[in-house]
C-alpha cells in the first residue's frame, strides 16, 4: 500500500523535473553546445555578439519602448541583445538576475539599476568578467559600472520648456506661470532655476514670467492651482508644469474651462497620459527623454565598450548610428558617463509612435 | 505520586506519542529521498543545458544569492512546526539593517552598529514572541502587523537615504570567501548555524517538544510542555537571526534602503513548505527545509543560465510547492482508493493535477519559443 504510494509519488514528480529543466531535450541540446565553444572562444572581443539590456522590471511600458530602440541598434550592429529582467523592480532580484547572466559570459549589460549602491559589487563581477557595463535611465555609483548614459541634463530640460512656452505664445510673447511639483522639490527647483535663467536672454525678452504656483504633484491640488492661474491671469498665455502629474492636470483644466487656444500647457509628460491633450490642442507639445534613443544610445555604448573601440575614460568619442557621435565624459558626481542630447518634443505628428 | 513522577509519565506520552507517529514519519523522511532525487535531476538536466552551471565560481555566487532566505528559514522551520509562523522576518531584517546603517552614516564604528542592529531584531522578536506566546494572539495577525510595523520603522531611520561604504572587513560577511577556496562566508555560516538548528530539532526533548506542540498544543500543555515559554524564545531566536540576515544582506550589497530584502518572508516560507513542512505544524525536517533551499537555488539558476523570464521561473517554483502539496495528498487518496474501493474525489484530483500540467507545459513552451528560435 504504502509502496505504490510512493512509486506513483516518484513517477509523478520524475515527469514534472523532467517538463521542469527540458520540455523539448531533443531539439535546443546540440546547437546549445556548438554555440557555447563559440562563445568560449571569443577571445576577440570584436567578435562578441550577446548583449543584454536589463530594465528595471519587465512590464512596464517604458522600458519595453527603450527595448524597441535597442533592437533597432542591435539590428544595426549585427549583433543579439536579449532584453532579461527582474519580476519586481527589486535589488536583490536584479542581483539574481545578473549573476546569472554574468555566469554566461555575455559581452555587454545595460542595466537599469533598481538600487545604485546594492549592486555595485555585482558590477564590479562582471566587469572582472571582462563584461562591459553601462548603466542607462537609473545608474549604478561609478564604481559599479564603465560608463552612464545619461538622459537628461539640467540646462537642456529646463531650456526646452521656455523654447516650448516661447512656441506656444506665439511671436508676441505674453504672460507665462510655472506650475511645479513640491516647493522643496529637488529636480524641479533645480529646471525652475534654468528657465529662469533662459527667461533673462534677450530672445525670451516678450516672455513674462507672473508666477510660480505648487501642486504639489497631487491631481486635485495641481487642478486647483491651474484654474486659479487662468482666473488671477486673464491674459496668460502658457502654463510651464515640469511635472507628470502637473502637466496632465493643468491640460485638463484647460480642457474642462474650455480654454483651448487661448492658454496653452507644457512641461515634461509620457505620450501616453498626454496623448488627449497633445490631440485637443490644450497641450500641443511636452518634452521628456526618448526612452527608446537611450537604449539604442546605450547598446552603442556598450558595444563600443565591449569591442574595444572606447576603453571608458573621459574625452573619448564613438559613434552611435542615426544619433551620431558621443563623447564620453567625466562629472564629479556621475562618473564617467555619456548624454543622450536635448530632450524629445513630443507633438502631434510623433505621439501615435510612442506607447509607454 | 509524585510530582517528578507524574512529570516522567508525560515525558513518556510524548514519546509514545511519537512512537505511534514513527510509521507516517517515515514517509517524510522519503519525500527528504524525492527532494534529493529532484535536485540530482536539475543538477543533471541543467550541466547538459548550459555549460556555465557546473561551474564553481557561479555556482559560488549564485549560492550567496540564496543565503540570507536559508538563514531565515532555520528559525522559521522551528517556529511552522510548532504550527505557528513568522511574516515578520523579511521586514525585521530591513529595520535592523537600516538602524545599522544610520548608526554607520553618522560614523559609529561599524560593529558596534552591527550590533545595534542584532539588539533591535532581537527585541522585534521579543515583541512577537510575547503577543504571540502570553498574550495569545495568533502568530499569522501579530506579524502580519509588525511585517508593516517593522519596514514602517526601517523606512523611518533611512528615509529615502541609503548606508554605504561599509568597511572591508564587514562586507567579508556577505562576499568574503574562506581561506581562498571558492566557498562564500555567508554559505558556511549557513551551514554550521543549520546543524545546529536541526540538532535541537532532531536531536534534544525541545525538539520534541516542538512537534508535540505542532501536533497538538493543549495536549502538550497538559504534558507539562513549556509551551508559553518554548514560543516565546522561538520568536526571539527569529528576530535574532533575521537581524543577522540582515547584515549579510548589508554585507553582500555593500549598501542599504530600508527596502531591502522586500519580499523574501515568502521565498523563506516556500522553501521550508517545499521541505515538506507541514503548516498547520508538527511534521517535517530541517533535511527536507535545507534541500528544499538547495533545490529551489539551482532551479532558480538553472533557468537564469537558460533565459527564462523571471514571472516563468516565479511560476514554476510555485507549481513545484503546489505539487508538493498535491502528491502526499493524492498518494492517500489512493490509499483511500484500495480500501473504500472508488472515490470520485481522487478522479478529480487526478484531473486537477493533469490540468496543471498541461498549464505548466504550455507556458513552459511558451516562455521559451524565443530561446529556442535563437539556436
Amino acid at each position: 500500500m504504502k509502496n505504490r504510494y510512493l512509486i506513483i509519488s516518484l513517477v509523478t514528480l520524475i515527469i514534472f523535473s523532467f517538463a521542469l529543466s527540458a520540455c523539448a531535450p531533443a531539439d535546443p541540446e546540440p546547437p546549445v553546445v556548438e554555440d557555447v565553444e563559440e562563445v568560449e572562444e571569443v577571445a576577440d572581443p570584436a567578435e562578441c555578439e550577446n548583449y543584454v539590456l536589463v530594465p528595471k522590471n519587465l512590464g512596464n511600458p517604458y522600458f519595453d519602448t527603450g527595448n524597441v530602440g535597442a533592437q533597432e541598434a542591435a539590428g544595426e550592429l549585427g549583433i543579439t541583445v536579449l532584453y532579461q529582467g527582474s519580476a519586481t523592480a527589486d535589488a536583490s532580484e536584479q542581483i539574481t538576475l545578473l549573476n546569472s547572466l554574468i555566469a554566461q559570459q555575455v559581452c555587454g549589460l545595460a542595466i537599469s539599476a533598481n538600487d545604485e549602491d546594492a549592486l555595485v559589487p555585482t558590477g564590479q563581477a562582471a566587469m572582472e568578467a571582462g563584461i562591459a557595463v553601462v548603466t542607462w535611465d537609473s545608474a549604478i555609483a561609478p564604481a559599479g559600472r564603465d560608463l552612464h548614459i545619461n538622459q537628461a541634463e539640467l540646462e537642456g530640460i529646463g531650456r526646452v520648456q521656455i523654447e516650448m512656452a516661447s512656441r506656444l505664445a506665439g511671436p508676441d510673447g505674453g504672460e507665462i506661470a510655472i506650475l511645479s511639483a513640491t516647493s522643496t522639490a529637488p529636480n524641479q527647483n533645480a529646471w525652475i532655476e534654468v528657465m529662469e535663467q533662459v527667461l533673462t536672454e534677450p530672445e525670451y525678452a516678450n516672455l513674462e514670467l507672473v508666477e510660480i504656483v505648487y501642486g504639489d504633484d497631487d491631481d486635485t491640488k495641481s487642478y486647483n492651482e491651474a484654474q486659479a492661474l487662468f482666473t488671477k491671469y486673464p491674459d496668460l498665455k502658457v502654463i510651464i508644469a515640469p511635472t507628470t502629474v502637473g502637466i496632465a492636470a493643468s491640460a485638463r483644466a484647460v480642457t474642462d474651462a474650455d480654454l483651448i487656444g487661448q492658454v496653452f500647457v507644457t512641461g515634461l509628460g509620457t505620450p501616453n497620459q498626454m496623448r488627449e491633450y497633445v490631440k485637443n490642442g490644450s497641450a500641443p507639445e511636452f518634452a521628456l527623454w526618448n526612452p527608446a534613443d537611450l537604449a539604442y544610445l546605450s547598446v552603442y555604448a556598450m558595444h563600443a565598450l565591449a569591442t574595444g573601440e572606447i576603453q571608458a575614460s573621459a574625452g573619448e568619442t564613438f559613434t552611435a548610428g542615426r544619433l551620431g557621435e558621443y563623447t564620453v565624459e567625466d562629472d564629479p558626481d556621475l562618473g564617467l558617463n555619456v548624454l543622450l542630447g536635448a530632450p524629445f518634443v513630443y507633438d502631434a505628428d510623433n505621439i501615435d509612435d510612442f506607447d509607454w | 505520586m509524585t510530582v517528578e513522577t507524574i512529570n516522567k509519565n508525560q515525558q513518556e506520552n510524548i514519546i509514545s506519542d511519537r512512537q505511534a507517529r514513527k510509521s507516517f514519519f517515515s514517509i517524510f523522511l522519503k519525500w527528504e529521498w524525492l527532494l534529493f532525487v529532484l535536485i540530482l535531476l536539475v543538477i543533471f538536466i541543467n550541466t547538459r543545458l548550459s555549460p556555465f552551471f557546473l561551474n564553481a565560481i557561479n555556482l559560488s555566487r549564485t549560492s550567496s544569492d540564496f543565503m540570507e532566505i536559508g538563514l531565515m528559514m532555520l528559525p522559521m522551520v522551528l517556529i511552522i512546526v510548532t504550527g505557528n509562523i513568522d511574516l515578520s522576518v523579511a521586514s525585521n531584517m530591513g529595520m535592523s539593517a537600516s538602524l545599522m546603517g544610520l548608526m554607520h552614516n553618522m560614523g559609529i564604528n561599524i560593529w558596534l552598529a552591527a550590533l545595534a542592529g542584532l539588539t533591535l531584531g532581537t527585541l522585534g522578536g521579543v515583541l512577537n514572541g510575547y503577543l504571540v506566546a502570553y498574550v495569545k494572539l495568533p502568530s499569522l495577525v501579530v506579524t502580519l502587523g509588525t511585517f508593516a510595523f517593522f519596514r514602517g520603522i526601517a523606512f523611518g531611520f533611512l528615509g529615502d537615504q541609503a548606508a554605504r561604504n561599509y568597511p572591508s572587513q564587514f562586507t567579508f560577511i556577505g562576499q568574503g570567501r574562506v581561506f581562498d577556496t571558492l566557498i562564500p562566508f555567508s554559505v558556511v555560516l549557513f551551514i554550521a548555524l543549520a546543524l545546529i538548528f536541526g540538532l535541537v530539532l532532531h536531536r534534544t526533548i525541545i525538539g520534541r517538544q516542538l512537534y508535540a506542540i505542532g501536533n497538538n498544543e493543549p495536549a502538550a500543555k497538559y504534558s507539562g510542555v513549556p509551551v508559553e515559554k518554548i514560543k516565546f524564545i522561538l520568536f526571539i531566536v527569529s528576530g535574532f537571526i533575521s537581524a543577522l540576515a540582515g547584515l549579510v544582506l548589508a554585507a553582500r550589497f555593500g549598501s542599504t534602503r530600508p527596502d531591502n530584502g522586500t519580499g523574501l518572508e515568502l521565498a523563506v516560507i516556500t522553501a521550508a513548505v517545499l521541505g515538506g513542512l507541514d503548516i498547520n505544524g508538527g511534521k517535517g525536517s530541517m533535511y527536507g527545509a535545507t534541500l528544499a533551499l538547495v533545490l529551489i537555488g539551482l532551479l532558480r539558476f538553472g533557468m537564469g543560465l537558460l533565459n527564462i523570464q523571471s514571472q516563468v521561473q516565479s511560476m514554476v517554483i510555485g507549481l513545484l510547492l503546489i505539487v508538493s502539496i498535491l502528491v502526499p495528498h493524492i498518494g492517500q487518496q489512493i490509499r483511500f482508493l484500495k480500501q473504500v474501493k472508488f472515490r470520485w474525489q481522487s478522479i478529480l484530483m487526478t484531473v486537477g493535477l493533469l490540468v496543471v500540467f498541461t498549464a505548466f507545459f504550455i507556458f513552459f513552451f511558451w516562455s521559451r519559443a524565443p530561446i529556442i528560435a535563437q539556436f
